[in-house]
């Protein structure tokens, strides 16, 4: 504070900005209650009310909610990362947000990384909320074993996909309604043919093809692996969870989804 | 190209070199958007310490110019350089000793005012302290209010706190006061004047002429892409040398006489009145009537 010291006074360091972003985020989204309800707690409504009203019976003493939480799981972890990264990113870009950050000494990297902070925040509220949810209500049974560390890598290369994407898609947008207009649909119905709502045998074929270009079919396949008991893998179009694919699949969107966001990301409009 | 006069406090010398003493120093920036020149060799210095004023007309470069210093747009000719630094390569080091309010304002956020300028404030070397800063432009009372539930006057003065948080040693202010009502700029003067009383040095774009006269040490006048002139404001376009009209009233009419010898004049009017001379006026043309001619001869 002396009146001498501010020529070389050291700048903050990058870990130390990187906590303060994540800690903005993390109350950009928590206060907002639009972002709220409409990330966090759409699955949860979807898993109540077509829990309630669809039953089916899979074999295998499979009843529909204990195959949805594979698919409702995905919506959320789309939601967390796709849907809410281009939503709010376009929204910030758009307001001027991004631009006022852009002109101070925060290290870009910082707010990237306060962005995965939040992702990593809603997207584990979202899983403990549906799978509380799941258990309490449909009785649904959990995981085991080494289901569990599927289900935590399926997790991270799906959401490091989906936020990657997001990034690259939010600088498509004009403002946050216009990307609440594409990538809502666009999410809505990669879901609806990647198997979410329905068991993914019931997709036609040429549509499960179209699917299987995307992130999300994928993303749902891993989860189905780790909810569904292994008999049912003959029910997979490749007769088996195919989770080496997985891996290679996800990882692969995560390198585009990267190119995409260096090529594309913007500071400003314009 | 640059047109000086014989009342410009600087001349701007476009063929010298840049000025490493100057907080901005600009040679022959051009800036183009398609086949249209924004800014078409421009020349400028800005000392340290001094509030310098740019006006213009809508579409001068006013902005363009200001936010290729603030490191935000690229240029396609000239050299500029800020604090020393050329803005198309400056750093996390350069940009911490700049403080930006922006045209567009800081955007929406979900954060208390305080919240937004802790926030800020981590990302300088050695920022103010956040609470001396709310004192400062007066919304201590708005610490815990959310930037959203701010009048516009209150969210500007929000923004100039974000802008100054960082203890800048240059601060840009693009239109700081548009939408303020008159007693919200009064307070937005004595917020700029104490900033100055610190050293900041402060490069003020604005449509407002009473504000730039009562702020700024040197005001200068962009119209298409170029400055126009540069002088201290009481002598640009030959303010100060004009001719002077006084007024005042005898036998009940009111009297006037354009003069170049004011004050000669007045003294012979004191003569011939016994006390004081009837409504005595002396008035030169305002900034705004210099001003208007000046972009009405450019364009």
């Amino acid at each position: 504070m002396t009146a001498a010291a501010p020529e070389r006074t050291a700048l903050p360091s990058t870990g130390r900005v990187c906590r303060t972003r994540a800690g903005v985020e993390l109350k950009e989204f928590f206060r907002q209650r639009e972002s709220v309800v409409f990330t966090l707690l759409f699955p949860v409504i979807l898993l109540l009310g077509l829990g309630a009203v669809l039953d089916y019976d899979l074999g295998a003493g499979v009843d529909f909610p204990q195959y949805f939480m594979a698919g409702v799981i995905t919506a959320g972890i789309v939601g967390a990362s796709l849907q809410n990264m281009a939503i709010h990113i376009a929204g910030e870009r758009s307001d001027g947000t991004l631009k006022a950050l852009a002109g101070t000494p925060m290290p870009k990297s910082a707010y990237f990384v306060g962005k995965v902070a939040q992702v990593v925040a809603v997207t584990l509220a979202t899983i403990v909320i549906l799978l509380l949810v799941g258990v309490l209500v449909f009785g649904i049974s959990l995981p085991s074993g080494s289901d569990w560390l599927t289900f935590i890598w399926v997790t991270v290369l799906g959401a490091a996909a989906c936020t990657l994407l997001g990034i690259a898609v939010s600088s498509l947008a004009r403002n946050s309604r216009s990307a609440s207009a594409t990538v809502t649909p666009i999410a809505l119905v990669l879901e609806f043919v990647s198997g979410v709502f329905m068991p993914f045998d019931q997709v036609p074929g040429w549509l499960q093809d179209v699917a299987a270009v995307f992130p999300v079919k994928w993303l749902a396949q891993g989860l189905r692996s780790v909810f569904l008991p292994d008999s049912l893998a003959a029910r997979e179009p490749a007769g088996s969870w195919e989770l080496g694919t997985v891996a290679i699949v996800l990882g692969l969107w995560c390198v585009v989804g990267l190119l995409l966001c260096v090529r594309t990301f913007r500071w400003q409009d314009r | 190209m640059t047109r000086t006069t014989a009342a410009a406090a600087a001349p701007q010398q476009p063929a010298s070199p840049l000025d490493p003493e100057a907080a901005i120093s600009i040679r022959g920036l051009v800036k183009r958007y398609g086949e249209r020149a924004a800014v078409d060799g421009l020349d400028l210095d800005i000392r340290r310490g001094e509030i310098f004023a740019l006006l213009g007309p809508n579409g001068a470069g006013k902005t363009t110019t200001v936010e290729i210093c603030e490191g935000y747009r690229g240029r396609d000719g000239g050299e500029v350089r800020v604090l020393g630094v050329d803005p198309a390569k400056g750093g996390r080091r350069w940009k911490a000793d700049l403080g930006i309010v922006l045209q567009s304002g800081a955007g929406d956020s979900q954060l208390s005012v305080r919240e937004l300028l802790t926030a800020q404030a981590s990302y300088f070397a050695d920022p103010r302290d956040p609470d001396e800063v709310l004192e400062l432009v007066g919304l201590t009372d708005k610490a815990g209010a959310r930037g959203r539930t701010l009048s516009g006057g209150q969210r500007r003065r929000l923004d100039v706190a974000l802008g100054i948080v960082g203890r800048p040693r240059l601060l840009f202010l693009d239109e700081p006061t548009t939408g303020f009502d008159p007693e919200a700029r009064r307070q937005f003067w004595s917020l700029i004047r104490s900033l100055r009383e610190l050293g900041t040095t402060m490069l003020l774009t604005t449509h407002y002429l009473d504000e730039a006269e009562e702020l700024a040490d040197r005001v200068g006048v962009l119209a298409r892409g170029q400055l126009a002139e540069v002088a201290v404001p009481t002598a640009l376009g030959g303010r100060g040398t004009a001719p002077a009209v006084v007024s005042w009233t005898e036998d009940g009419a009111r009297r006037t006489a354009e003069t170049t010898t004011p004050t000669a004049f007045v003294a012979e009017l004191a003569a011939r009145f016994p006390g004081e001379v009837p409504d005595l006026a002396v008035s030169r043309p305002t900034l705004e009537d210099v001003y208007l001619k000046m972009i009405g001869d450019r364009s």
